[in-house]
């Protein structure tokens, strides 16, 4: 992979959240990202996937610094973000924005919207009456009516309390913006609208996007190469058309097999049955942590957990099935 | 054919916005039957979410009800408050929208849930801590005895949501308003509580009213469908029918805006805006985004027109429908 084209370049970073008792004795331990690295291209979106509660929103951050990771390094603009601190950290983190999961609890609710979305650039310096006009033309492209700029966002729609979340995190114009499940709230044509905001703006402002969302064809569509997740840890990373076109890990290939498809005639669900211990963040399965929900585990599988091989140009994967052999064959 | 369980009729809710009174809901009827599903579909803003909560009474101050929800027989709307709290979360339940900050930060997951089966049922304790734990494992929560004792940021996203899935299920309940229960979930998670839906619909013959913005899950669950834009159900009948030969052009936009497999780039979108609550257009809500819109799609609401076996739409389009509807009822 060209260096020159990385803008954002995540290493082997790790965040392990331990529950304390009273006594200050360490009672549960989650391991909620577990060596994860990967490269995020510019003017590219990087997507990932994975199981609820596989560790994405505890990725996105660790990115941003929002909790201390226990280890491992986000380099940006040749800066490791998780060495740095005050200022120099502020004014880089300004460049990453984050549109968080849950739109409710991130507006502010004494605010109207208008100064919810200008609230970061008065942050940042901006005058009152300017950052005003610029919240009006951020509302406006995410289809939020002036007549509706002034109210609270208690009053307002889920979906639309989102498109406020949007326009807030485009506000300040970042380099890099991580959307965790940002449009998955919204209803499908807003949804496209969104989708294809996102587009223009990535093309308008040049943006570089790490996409968050459980929901493949959204994925498919945002995304250059998809990260597949699962437990905390990556188990599949390719560009989108390989792991759509060939999906290697059985976890890759179980994800696609559940999406609901759009045929009226045909419902998957029926006699649906989960196969397998669901496993826990909380004591994770030893060796590969799929292995008890996996149908073609071995023995191996129990023992030892599998790195990540390549099995194809840039698509990379974790899992006994493919060993050796395969990493042969595609060496001759 | 068995009777309705939940009938809507002419629901009208208005809120207060600056002093003027303004419908989010204009004139809604719907029913549903005991053991089915009725999926609501619509556009955002559309008053999906102030619909469900019309039924179960919990509206803002300055809110205003009109027409009537009757459930077993009873008008709803002319309960008293403590009459409501009898029904809530016991015979009728919500999921709402806004799951994710639903929970109290300061409790314990497990207590909230178990506090909601204490309100309603004298249970030792012991039996209620165990009803919790093995509604968390059905809901798919790992380790269900030790998530208990979680607080609710100690969750991620989907599992606060399938804890409140659990909360709305701790009494089984006669009705289960489920707005977007899914959205935060992956596939296999939505399947597993999809599943635990229809298992708690075939052995306790629970109705229910979802709303989703996901056509795939509409599809899976839905055994009518109607779909809402402005505050009016637009269109409405059993799901094969409305998913399989949409009759509303803001359906047929919505089927086509939806990303499927295999689609990349833009996506096809209904152009325009929905009207805002505060400035209802006289005729059809729709129009100005309807690329078969006539001046009198401006001036006059168009009314429901009956399809073929019961399905209907609000549009002056599909008036040729009246005419074989006639045919049908001859
Ligand atoms: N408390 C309130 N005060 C004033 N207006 C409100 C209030 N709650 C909702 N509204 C308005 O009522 C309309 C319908 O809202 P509702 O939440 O029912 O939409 P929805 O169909 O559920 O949309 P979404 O798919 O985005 O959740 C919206 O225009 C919204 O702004
Ligand atoms: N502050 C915290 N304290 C303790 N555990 C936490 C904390 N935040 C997250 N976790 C745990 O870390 C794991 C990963 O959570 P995370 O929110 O990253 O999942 P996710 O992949 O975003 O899932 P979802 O799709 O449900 O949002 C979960 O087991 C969660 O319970
Ligand atoms: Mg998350
Ligand atoms: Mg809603």
């Amino acid at each position: 992979m060209d260096d020159s084209n990385t803008i954002l370049e995540v290493s082997h970073i790790s965040k392990t959240f331990r529950s304390k008792n009273i006594f200050g004795r360490t009672t549960s331990e989650v391991s909620a990202v577990n060596d994860v690295s990967f490269r995020l291209q510019k003017q590219r979106t990087f997507g990932i996937v994975g199981e609820s509660g596989c560790g994405k929103s505890t990725l996105a951050r660790l990115v941003l610094r929002l909790i201390e990771a226990d280890g491992g390094r986000v380099m940006y603009q040749g800066h490791n973000l998780l060495a740095l601190g005050g200022e120099e950290l502020r004014k880089l983190r300004r460049d990453i924005q984050m549109v968080f999961q849950d739109p409710f609890s991130s507006l502010n609710p004494s605010m109207t919207l208008l100064d919810n979305v200008a609230f970061p650039l008065w942050v940042n310096g901006t005058s009152k009456q300017d950052g005003r006009i610029a919240a009006h033309r951020y509302l406006e492209a995410v289809g939020i009516p002036r007549s509706s700029a002034e109210r609270y966002p208690q009053s307002l729609s889920g979906g639309q309390r989102q498109r406020v979340a949007i326009a807030r995190a485009l506000v300040l114009e970042p380099k890099i913006v991580i959307a965790d499940e940002a449009v998955s709230a919204l209803d499908k044509s807003i949804q496209a609208q969104a989708l294809n905001l996102f587009h223009e703006l990535q093309q308008d402002f040049r943006l570089s996007m790490i996409f968050i969302s459980h929901d493949l064809h959204v994925v498919e569509l945002m995304s250059d190469t998809v990260m597949v997740m699962y437990l905390g840890m990556v188990v599949e990373v390719a560009s989108v058309e390989d792991v759509y076109a060939q999906p290697y890990h059985p976890y890759t290939q179980a994800l696609f097999k559940s999406t609901p498809s759009m045929d009226v005639t045909h419902k998957k669900l029926d006699g649906f049955k989960l196969s397998g211990e669901l496993p826990s963040p909380l004591n994770p399965p030893s060796g590969c942590r799929f292995r008890t929900r996996c149908p073609m585990a071995m023995e191996t599988c129990a023992e030892h957990m599998p790195e990540l091989i390549e099995v194809g140009d840039g698509h990379t994967v974790a899992c006994h099935l493919y060993g050796e052999a395969d990493v042969a064959r595609r060496a001759i | 054919m068995s009777a309705p369980v939940l009938k809507i009729d002419e629901l009208v809710t208005e809120f207060t916005i600056r002093g003027q009174k303004v419908p989010a809901v204009r004139g809604v009827s719907l029913e549903v039957k005991k053991g089915k599903t009725l999926v609501v579909l619509g556009e955002s803003g559309s008053g999906k979410s102030v619909m469900l909560r019309s039924i179960m009474r919990v509206l803002p101050r300055g809110a205003h009800l009109s027409g009537s929800i009757t459930y077993n027989g009873d008008n709803v709307l002319d309960k008293s408050e403590a009459e409501m709290r009898r029904l809530r979360g016991n015979w009728i339940s919500m999921v709402f929208q806004d799951s994710l900050s639903a929970m109290d930060p300061l409790f314990r997951v497990g207590e909230q849930v178990g506090e909601n089966i204490r309100e309603h049922r004298r249970f030792p304790k012991t039996t209620i801590r165990d009803q919790v734990i093995r509604l968390f494992g059905e809901v798919g929560i790992p380790s269900p005895a030790a998530r208990t004792r979680s607080y609710p940021h100690e969750m991620s996203g989907g599992m606060r949501q399938r804890s409140v899935i659990a909360m709305a299920l701790s009494n089984t309940p006669d009705i289960l308003l489920a707005d977007e229960p899914t959205t935060a979930l992956d596939v296999t998670i939505q399947a597993q509580i999809l599943s635990l839906f229809k298992q708690i619909q075939r052995e306790y013959g629970m109705t229910m009213i979802l709303v989703t913005h996901d056509i795939g899950v509409a599809v899976e669950m839905a055994d009518e469908i109607a779909v809402m834009y402005a505050g009016k159900v637009v269109e409405y009948g059993d799901a094969k029918q409305v998913l399989g030969a949409p009759a509303h052009p803001y359906t047929q936009g919505l089927i086509a805006a939806t990303p499927q497999k295999g689609k990349r780039g833009r996506l096809q979108v209904i152009p325009g805006q929905p009207p805002a609550i505060t400035a209802m257009p006289g005729g059809c809500a729709f129009a100005s985004r309807c690329r078969y819109a006539t001046e009198r799609c401006r001036k006059e609401m168009p009314p429901h027109t009956q399809l073929a076996g019961g399905h209907m739409t609000a549009c002056y389009k599909t008036e040729d429908g009246q005419a074989l509807a006639q045919l049908v009822r001859q």
